[in-house]
């Protein structure tokens, strides 16, 4: 057990960087993170903003046991991310961009799995399973139905249940609303405001979405080539740069615009 | 924490973990359900390959009885060649099939031990292998016509589900290959199995090979297996001490260095980003 454990995410000088092959005999190394440091104060939901590449699910890796820092540390409510996985793990559960599932196991099938790892016997997740599915708008009829059968906001909306049905102290969302239809989306951040307000749980959404961060978030993050460029408030940040919107509070931090990406943004995006 | 606050603490961890090794089974049951023709079909080219190999024995000009004898040892080395085919593919998935699913990253950040996972993975493996095998024996048997009165089937049963244990070990070495190398470790499993088996007499005897392979052969678990259940399957021989003992050791050697390999791949899959589905 470490320090912090008043504070739901610590987060101290994290840094990562990834190497890869290029060309024959070379390898070409890019920082993902450089010297992330923030804190996420429990029941809080904060928003890291980015775009492709600049490091946020290298971030949500990192806090997820995925990833192994180079340097610096990170804390879930005081436990060390590398050095006691297993305790964050069970307080830690994810939704990323991809919905991924075993594609001709059903929904049921899928959380049932899920679930085992987490010590759920089958008693217990046979009443479960169908309350979540409900919860999150899941049909019914559709619950023995293969995934490869379903829509990509149905199985957005699957990953969601998979990750609740676990209880997370933390709540890690990786772009969970990217590539989703108008409607699923607002089904989806509907959810996550019900999870905020009816749940103590914490959240990290990260997303390239800044009305998503706007409207959910309690603090917005903006991650920019792997350095965290501020972590306040909307109104703290617009005030910091004298702007009327995220997206001109971008440009005043970055000197570029949210679309635009550079060839190095592109080649970030395979490491990041 | 207290004495009885300990207990209780490793009596939850022990039953969660117990949970976790039943929902491994659980989910490769769901898999085989839904993929059951596609390992049908499997089954029928397991069955064709065996039989390739045991009509060899049909064009040796030797006596009937004779012939019987080396048609029932290779359907031995075929049928043990398919199980252990079976128990490398299964345990080679935990990371192979879950990688091209994309579930990985989330079955790897669950709170479960990679050795429930992994063990987990084994157990299923040697049933299914178990049931296959006996499947392509059954048919091999009918189809070539063979004649094994004294057969102590349960004795094969029960070496072959000894030398699982190692069998496994070994399997865990070749999981972690598709961390490693996401396109080409799995097939880098069945090298594995080619190797293990051509040191170990799979078709012959461990006698005709040269010197230095015969002591390769001695560290092999599948050079018991298959000197034990031709013996079951043509004398009616119990288990023997003498394949017991060696399996023995080399199981208690091999899980561990195959749990240790297993998490020196994953710590470089964490620290190189190999995990990732696109990594």
């Amino acid at each position: 057990m470490q320090e912090h454990p008043q504070q739901a995410v610590v987060v101290r000088d994290l840094e990562k960087s990834f190497s890869r092959r290029a060309g024959l005999v070379g390898r070409r190394r890019r920082a993902a993170l450089r010297h992330v440091s923030l804190s996420v104060a429990r029941g809080e939901c904060v928003a890291i903003l980015g775009q492709n590449g600049s490091g946020k699910s290298t971030l949500v890796r990192v806090l997820s046991t995925l990833l192994l820092a180079d340097g610096g540390g990170a804390w879930i409510f005081g436990y060390d991310v590398q050095r006691e996985p297993r305790p964050v793990r069970r307080l830690v559960n994810r939704v990323s961009v991809e919905a991924s599932f075993f594609k001709k196991m059903s929904a049921a099938e899928n959380l049932a799995y899920a679930a085992r790892f987490y010590g759920m016997g089958p008693g217990e997740t046979r009443a479960k399973i169908p309350a979540i599915l409900e919860r999150v708008g899941f049909p019914p009829d559709r619950r023995g139905e293969a995934m490869e059968n379903l829509s990509r906001g149905m199985q957005q909306k699957v990953a969601l249940a998979r990750a609740l049905l676990t209880s997370p102290v933390v709540l890690l969302l990786d772009e969970p609303t990217t590539g989703l239809d108008p409607r699923s989306k607002a089904e989806v951040q509907a959810f996550i405001r019900e999870i905020r307000t009816r749940h103590d749980s914490t959240i990290v959404l990260c997303t390239h979405d800044m009305n998503e961060a706007e409207e959910l978030a309690d603090r917005v993050g903006l991650l920019d080539r792997g350095e965290l460029l501020f972590l306040e408030t909307v109104d703290e940040v617009k005030a910091r740069y004298g702007v009327e919107t995220l997206e001109e509070a971008f440009f005043a931090a970055t000197g570029r615009t949210f679309e635009d990406e550079t060839e190095d943004d592109k080649d970030r995006e395979v490491f990041a | 924490m207290t004495s009885s606050e300990y207990a209780a603490t490793r009596s939850r961890i022990l039953r969660d973990e117990l949970v976790g090794l039943y929902g491994v089974v659980e989910r490769n049951v769901y898999l085989t359900k839904r993929y059951f023709l596609w390992d049908l079909a499997f089954l029928f080219w397991t069955i064709a390959n065996t039989l390739t190999i045991v009509f060899i024995s049909r064009g040796v000009g030797v006596s009937p009885a004779e012939q019987n004898a080396l048609a029932t040892k290779l359907l031995v080395g075929g049928v043990i060649w398919a199980f252990l085919g079976i128990i490398f593919e299964i345990v080679t998935e935990t990371v192979a099939w879950e990688r091209w699913e994309g579930t990985i990253e989330y079955t790897f950040m669950a709170p479960v031990s990679r050795p429930v996972h992994l063990i987990g993975m084994g157990i299923y493996a040697v049933l299914y292998g178990l049931v296959r095998a006996a499947a392509v024996f059954v048919v091999v048997v009918a189809f070539i016509g063979l004649h094994v009165p004294h057969a102590n089937y349960g004795a094969a049963v029960a070496l072959l589900a000894i030398a699982s244990v190692s069998f496994i070990g070994v399997g865990m070495m070749t999981a972690v290959l598709p961390l490693i190398s996401p396109e080409k470790g799995t097939q880098l499993g069945f090298v594995a199995q080619g190797l293990m088996l051509v040191v170990s007499g799979v078709y012959y005897p461990v006698s005709v090979l040269p010197d230095w392979m015969r002591w390769i052969a001695k560290i092999s678990p599948a050079t018991y297996a298959l000197r034990g259940n031709r013996q079951q399957i043509l004398t009616g021989s119990g288990v023997a001490w003498a394949d017991v003992w060696p399996l023995l050791v080399i199981g208690a050697i091999s899980i561990p260095l195959g749990l240790a390999v297993f998490k020196a791949g994953e710590r470089y899959a964490k620290k190189h980003g190999k995990l990732k589905r696109s990594g």
